[in-house]
């Protein structure tokens, strides 16, 4: 699971005639922990270090690759020993942790450089914990429903709009023998993005933060009614049968086969989509209905982000690094169709020509007034997304079952919060 | 005669003590390494079971707290009471590999051509890794291209998605566990079969003893030490039944699979978990569980040693 490659200065004499002038010479070592192991998103990102290291003949950067899900657990032991200089991690709630515990640096002074507060500012507010900024973001992607497009004209459908719209279309997609929506929720945090959705739309952005937050019951009426609008999907079969036993790869073949209409996903759906035959002509793209017309929309666009952990040895030159992550030209360059096929957070950067990207660009910069959410288990505190991302799977194959549910959310509430 | 009378004024303190020390000395590593992995792990879990602390910041004291906390959870019918609830069917369910086992091993227990070959094949679950175990019986029982589903239909029952109803799915793991248990059952009984004295299957042939009373009289009770074994190994497995529950189910559907030993894991180690005095308090009452069969078994063994 480990990669190690390092890079001496030596070997790269050749390729500084293009490097920038820089303003101080770095030197030293220079070590990134990185979780992108995916062979594409691993290969863009060496080759960005790889650029960055051409710039700074001085410094001796040592990259080590570690498997995504074994990071999320690994993270805790080498921010306390052993640390790296850079390393990367999600945005909002998931980094609090490792802030409070001081692990990772404070790098408000990188939001101060105009570079960065100007270009920067629409994810800021995810990177903030106290006031503070605490790492910088590299890429993020849109989420919303991805559908058959030649089932739509099929049942002559058009992308809806309104809760209405999205009722009536789903029932006539289940009157031609499929389900509106495919969906796995074996790893719970599937049914975690309609929830953010269902009470983003019923009840709004800042509703929404505040019960993240814990500070708002989940026998509130107003949660009531989220279930409720929930409930009218599930009543009518808008849903695959046996959804708590796929995770959400194995929910993709209902929608190639055209089983399912629809899959309410984050883009990382729609290559796997591609490459199972689906084609651009197949498969299209909307935003999540409304379904309160007086809150406003607002999105999920889970971010992945950029650290230094507290105990690192070359912050200089790890500062360095981040600027030159978040900078406009690379920016474009490791989100581009070729590379993560994301969106850049660089307002200076461009954005790729594939029609997904470009809509969910379009989407999250104009047509998400509201707000822009992580995701839920990145914004409500772990134990708060497990024990009620278990109870959203629970209600999605016992929709009776709601008030018990909402219950044991706010008996949980009251425990994780208190302290 | 007068020299022996000096030699043990000469004699060196491990000398006159040799016979004592020798034991000790040829114990001291594994009583190390028991000590250090198994005993004092044993109260620092106890005492991390009283502090709240999430692995990285200050440990706070809180007491009783955690156990508090599962004792409510056990009261509103929450994960602690339905682990402890499957532990148990875990227990009971489990010890059918033994005479599932038993009666594999007597039916392989002769002498036909090609039987080796029957008897490594009956084998074969106990070999392969536990993993494979559980993703074969998760296809198994696919509720959309599973084979089960299949022969349900064939009978023309409805289709099942035994993973997925919180009603069937801890019998389906139990059921995928007895897979390689049984096969772990039956070598025990193989070995303990050819151990069987031919002369009392003669005498009882004589007294005209066949069948079941054969079997129950004669055979049994000359199989008590490998019936024993399998009964620790398996009380044993079924405590320990993890693996199967992470690669199948995950705990799922909403929590109704678990078992103490994953909700342990669940709580401290996993993606969302890190209570790890919470996850303590639960090592804790698992080892009260164990603790029971453990001194059953020194118990027993004792009466054994006793006896002879």
């Amino acid at each position: 699971m480990y990669s190690t490659f390092k890079r001496t200065t030596a070997a790269l004499a050749l390729g500084v005639a293009m490097a920038a002038p820089a303003a101080a010479e770095l030197t030293g070592e220079l070590r990134i922990f990185l979780d992108t192991s995916n062979p594409a998103p691993r290969a863009t990102m060496e080759a960005m270090i790889e650029r960055f290291a051409e710039q700074h003949p001085g410094l001796e950067i040592e990259t080590t690759v570690i498997d995504r899900e074994a990071y999320k657990t690994q993270i805790r032991n080498f921010l306390t020993a052993d640390t790296p200089d850079v390393a990367t991690w999600y945005a909002a709630n998931r980094m609090k942790p490792y802030v409070e515990a001081g692990l990772f640096e404070d790098v408000s002074d990188l939001w101060a450089e105009p570079e960065i507060a100007e270009n920067l500012a629409s994810t800021k507010g995810a990177m903030t914990i106290d006031g503070k900024q605490w790492g910088v973001p590299y890429t993020y992607y849109q989420w919303g429903v991805y559908y058959r497009k030649d089932i739509f004209d099929e049942l002559g459908l058009s992308e809806p709009t309104t809760w209405e719209e999205e009722l009536s279309n789903c029932q006539k997609i289940v009157d031609s023998g499929r389900a509106c929506y495919t969906i796995g929720t074996k790893f719970l945090w599937t049914a975690g993005g309609w929830f953010d959705y269902l009470n983003m739309r019923t009840n709004g952005f800042d509703f929404h933060n505040q019960l993240a937050n814990g500070e708002i019951s989940w026998e509130d009426d107003r949660v009531k009614q989220t279930f409720a609008n929930w409930k009218q999907l599930i009543d009518m079969g808008a849903f695959i049968d046996n959804h708590q036993t796929y995770s959400w790869q194995e929910a993709l073949p209902f929608m190639v086969n055209g089983e399912a209409a629809a899959y309410l996903m984050g883009n990382f759906a729609v290559a796997p989509l591609r490459d199972a035959g689906l084609t651009d002509d197949q498969l299209d793209f909307y935003q999540f209905v409304s379904i309160n017309p007086d809150v406003e929309l607002a999105e999920d666009a889970p971010t992945d982000t950029f650290h230094i952990p507290a105990n690192a040895s070359n912050k200089e030159a790890a500062r360095e690094f981040l600027r030159f992550v978040v900078s406009a030209d690379e920016q474009t360059e490791i989100n581009n169709g070729a590379n993560l096929g994301q969106l850049p957070v660089n307002a200076q950067s461009s954005v790729d020509d594939d029609k997904f990207l470009q809509q969910g660009f379009q989407m999250l910069s104009s047509n998400s007034p509201g707000g822009v959410a992580q995701f839920w288990d990145r914004d409500a505190p772990a134990e708060m997304a497990k024990v009620s991302m278990e109870g959203f799977q629970e209600f999605m194959v016992k929709p009776d079952n709601a008030d018990r549910i909402l219950a044991k959310l706010e008996r949980a509430r009251q425990r994780i919060y208190d302290n | 005669m007068t020299v022996a009378a000096d030699i043990p004024e000469q004699e060196s303190w491990f000398h006159r003590n040799q016979q004592r020390i020798a034991p000790w000395l040829f114990l001291a590593p594994g009583l190390l390494f028991f000590m250090v992995y198994v005993i004092i792990p044993v109260f620092q879990s106890f005492n991390l079971s009283l502090y709240e602390w999430d692995g990285l910041g200050a440990a706070e004291y809180v007491g009783f707290r955690n156990y508090e906390d599962l004792y409510w959870e056990w009261v509103d019918r929450d994960a602690f009471f339905i682990s402890l609830k499957n532990n148990l069917i875990w227990l009971i369910l489990y010890l059918l590999a033994i005479p599932a086992g038993l009666f594999i091993a007597l039916f392989l227990n002769q002498t036909v051509w090609g039987i080796r070959l029957y008897k490594s094949l009956f084998f074969f679950p106990f070999v392969i890794s536990q993993v494979v175990v559980g993703l074969v019986f998760t296809w198994f029982y696919d509720p959309t291209f599973g084979l089960l589903n299949e022969f349900l239909g064939f009978l023309g029952l409805g289709p099942l998605n035994v993973l997925g109803d919180e009603r069937f799915v801890t019998y389906g793991i139990i059921f995928a566990g007895l897979w390689p248990q049984t096969a772990y059952c039956m070598i025990l009984y193989l070995t303990g079969l050819n151990a069987v004295d031919p002369e009392q299957i003669e005498a009882g042939r004589l007294d005209g003893a066949k069948g079941w009373r054969m079997l129950w009289h004669i055979i049994l009770p000359q199989l008590r030490p490998a019936t024993f074994i399998a009964f620790v190994v398996t009380i044993i497995g079924a405590l320990r039944s993890f693996d199967l529950i992470s690669i199948m189910t995950q705990g799922g559907p909403f929590g109704s699979s678990r078992v103490l030993a994953y909700y342990m894991f669940e709580v401290a180690l996993s993606e969302y978990g890190f209570r790890m005095g919470y996850g303590a308090a639960i090592a804790v009452i698992l080892f009260l569980i164990m603790l029971c069969f453990i001194a059953y078994f020194l118990w027993s063994m004792y009466r054994e040693e006793k006896g002879h």
